[in-house]
């Protein structure tokens, strides 16, 4: 049986006085019927997976439209410049976020998390993480727990599919379980990683799905950058001390709810918003030349 | 849905639905034919056909046809790879009834001559459904090792089939009955949680009244 609020997995881990992620691990071990090595391992082979696929970044490949690909060999460059605003894990953040995206755009192996088009947020955060605070790999998998656990109620209660609930669900949803992740793996305990959580979904809340020529390129690309970021920003906020105004399970209903009154046109369809405009009218009509 | 559909599947996209499903439509088509094809008309419907281009839904259902999985790095090379196959490939535009969004209606030829028809969707998230195979409903996941026979609709074929999976001590976990018209051509789709020996499939082949047996392993043969 798996979790359908966030409260059920932060009251498991509060009664047996174990860490977050173990109540998800025991519950897949009961759920598929495997032992604690074989859930972990597998796990660990999603987060190996994630490493592959950053490491087979591709600078030189085009999407099918045409607008995606180069951009992560920009921010390359970037990070090597002297006097940047910002600092060195954020700006890899942002690399690796569009490196992963722009790889599955352009048709290379990735690991949907928790879909393809939001696959850049979760390995952006983990991986800099571990490379940058040179973290053990097994606690980087734990994280991942974390994350997949977060995901799960928000799958269960709300949705992560973006022509049910838009963005929000998509990137929304793994900048919240990002969000979680990076709260566990600075030393949050279950309030820290779930007020985390909400405090990025809700900064993700009413995000539409308004893909140029319904493909996963604009804006889902950068989009996964601004999810990471905002994944990191929450997760220092929790660990600060701040918390959600607003319950986290009652944040993912808001989420629920929005989704659901979001008209059709947003949600997956390219028939609004960004997929309208003449620039994405005109990728459709070179689109249909071609084909 | 479990954690590794939340963290998870490794796969080639860009989309899980465009891509990753079409991959599996065409992999489960290839396990059901049970032989290498060599021609394939693929006709596309719905969302599919809109946006598949963008999402290379054409490539994967190729790449799936030639036996390759959905995290296959050559999945974007299954063109090339197919010609090499020397399997043709044919597109057009499905006309189907009320279909899913996400169809793919797949014609193909084996190398025997063998040929079968059959309509998959892609559902959501990566998971499919293959709604009919020769024009009779199906409705199967492909995540399960699933027996599909063809037979008259007469009494005691039911109890043919199941017999034998007893005697494999083989457990049904899902079983479906359909028929186009009383007497007519029936169709019987049997998900189970364990193989079937290849020579018990061979075996209901041979019964007076089923006219096609057709196998989908999880097993690589």
């Amino acid at each position: 049986m798996s979790f359908s609020y966030l409260k059920e997995i932060e009251d498991i881990a509060k009664e047996q006085n174990i860490p977050f992620w173990r109540v998800i691990i025991e519950d897949d071990m009961k759920e598929r019927n495997v032992s604690f090595e074989e859930s972990f391992e597998t796990m660990r082979g999603m987060y190996r997976a994630m490493k592959e696929a950053d490491a087979a970044y591709d600078a030189s490949l085009r999407s099918a439209s045409g607008l995606v690909g180069g951009d992560g060999a920009k921010l390359e460059v970037f990070r090597q410049k002297k006097n940047r605003l910002i600092g060195d894990f954020l700006t890899e953040v942002m690399e690796k976020a569009v490196k992963m995206s722009e790889s599955n755009a352009c048709m290379k192996r990735i690991v949907a998390a928790p879909t393809a088009g939001s696959c850049g947020v979760i390995p952006a955060v983990l991986l800099t993480y571990e490379k940058q605070r040179e973290a053990l790999e097994d606690r980087l998998v734990e994280a991942l727990f974390v994350a997949a656990g977060i995901g799960e109620v928000i799958a269960a209660s709300a949705s992560i599919a973006g022509a049910e609930g838009g963005c929000q669900a998509e990137i929304g949803s793994a900048s919240a379980m990002a969000a979680g992740a990076i709260a566990y793996l600075e030393g949050g305990k279950e309030e820290e990683i779930v007020h985390a959580a909400a405090l990025a979904l809700k900064n993700m809340l009413g995000l539409t799905c308004d893909p140029v020529a319904g493909l996963v390129e604009v804006p889902c690309v950068k989009r996964n950058v601004s999810g990471a970021v905002n994944a990191i920003v929450s997760s220092q906020m929790a660990i600060a001390g701040i918390r959600s105004a607003i319950l986290p399970d009652e944040v993912i209903d808001s989420m629920r709810r929005i989704g659901k009154l979001l008209p059709t046109c947003l949600r997956e369809t390219g028939q609004e918003g960004l997929a309208i405009t003449p620039t994405a009218m005109e990728v459709v009509r070179r689109l249909k030349e071609d084909a | 849905m479990n954690l590794f559909d939340i963290v998870g599947p490794v796969m080639v996209g860009p989309s899980s639905s465009h891509t990753a499903g079409a991959v599996k439509i065409g992999y489960v088509s290839r396990k059901l034919m049970a032989q290498p094809i060599v021609k394939a008309q693929i006709l596309l419907y719905g969302s599919f056909l809109a946006t598949g281009k963008g999402h290379g839904t054409q490539l994967a259902i190729v790449a799936g046809l030639l036996g390759m999985k959905t995290d296959d790095p050559k999945i974007p090379e299954s063109f090339r790879l197919a010609k090499e196959a020397g399997m043709e490939v044919i597109f057009g535009e499905a006309k189907l009834k009320e279909a899913h969004p996400n169809s793919a209606q797949l014609i193909l030829t084996g190398r025997d001559g063998r040929e079968l028809e059959i309509v998959g969707e892609s559902i959501g998230g990566s998971r499919i459904n293959i709604a009919s195979i020769d024009g009779l409903s199906a409705n199967f996941s492909g995540d399960y090792p699933t027996l599909i026979v063809h037979n008259l609709d007469q009494p005691g074929h039911v109890a043919e089939v199941t017999s034998m999976l007893s005697h494999k001590s083989i457990n049904i976990a899902t079983m479906q009955l359909y028929r186009a018209g009383r007497g007519g051509h029936a169709v019987m789709v049997i998900e189970c949680d364990q193989e079937i020996p290849q020579e018990s499939v061979k075996w209901l082949a041979h019964l007076e009244g089923v006219e096609k047996v057709t196998y989908y392993s999880l097993e690589e043969r």
